[in-house]
């Protein structure tokens, strides 16, 4: 029997090495897996505390949030072509038209 | 130990490591490839929870379509190494202690509330019956609204990524 709180500290560790990517990868594409690791990891929260409970509602959440990150990943990889091709270059430092 | 216990760490090793492999290499389809690495471990950890659509939809839909769609993005960009930059000095003073503070705030929630919560992997399947009686009646609107976001989402990449006609 695995404890909840392992699963728990998984999905933390997960979530921070998530973040840690989306600070520290200058490539836009590898950015954006750091996302998806960091949704997974919130997967993984879902089902645990789901299955420590007894329901399924937890599971549902997760179908919908995988969901949601295939709709992103088609749209953001779209948005990532776009950029590429008008841009040049796929580091994230130099898309800063916004910057002053 | 027990055999759901080696499990578990077998699986969060890899799944650990598969997220560090995806920080620290340079070329961006090593990091897809550890990416796939994390996704298949955490199928197999929702295995060893008991939840088993879960996990096929998992290696189905992450494993296999969104992953594929990196990689051949990584392939028609032809992406290679990522560039060298300098890291900002806002980033370099106050990421670690604002890292460790995040980290602090979610082991505090976690040691504070686990007691509370029974064993995650109890043995028992999660029926896929049960899953879909409960999608069909109780959310069957946010259900049928992911169709509507799916669309939205398809004619959105259509749209960004065709090519402009002049």
């Amino acid at each position: 029997m695995v404890p909840t709180s392992y699963y728990l500290i998984l999905s933390a560790v997960l979530f921070g090495l998530g973040v840690l990517a989306f600070v520290f990868k200058r490539n836009i594409i590898t950015v954006f897996m750091a996302i998806e690791l960091m949704l997974n990891a919130v997967n993984l929260a879902f089902v645990a505390f789901s299955q420590a409970l007894g329901k399924s509602d937890g599971e549902i959440f997760v179908l919908f949030v995988i969901v949601v990150a295939a709709a992103e990943a088609a749209v953001g990889l779209g948005i990532i072509i776009l950029t590429a091709r008008n841009r040049r270059s796929l580091n994230v430092e130099r898309v800063d038209l916004l910057k002053l | 130990m027990s055999f759901a216990l080696l499990m578990f760490f077998v699986l969060a090793g890899l799944a650990v490591l598969g997220a560090l492999a995806l920080i620290l290499q340079r070329h961006p389809i090593h990091s897809a490839l550890s990416l796939i690495l994390v996704m298949l471990s955490l199928a197999g950890l929702y295995l060893l929870m008991g939840a088993e659509f879960v996990a096929a939809v998992q290696i189905i839909v992450y494993g296999g379509a969104v992953m594929v769609l990196f990689v051949f993005v990584i392939m028609l960009l032809n992406a290679g190494e990522e560039e060298r930059t300098n890291f900002s000095k806002l980033a370099s003073v106050a990421g670690i202690p604002l890292a460790l503070a995040l980290a602090g705030v979610i082991a505090a929630a976690i040691a504070r509330g686990s007691g509370h919560l029974p064993s995650a992997t109890n043995g028992e399947l999660t029926s896929t019956r049960e899953l879909s009686k409960l999608l069909f009646s109780e959310f069957v609107y946010p259900f049928e609204l992911t169709s509507f976001l799916i669309l939205v989402a398809i004619l959105g990449a259509i749209v960004l990524a065709q090519r402009e006609q002049n």
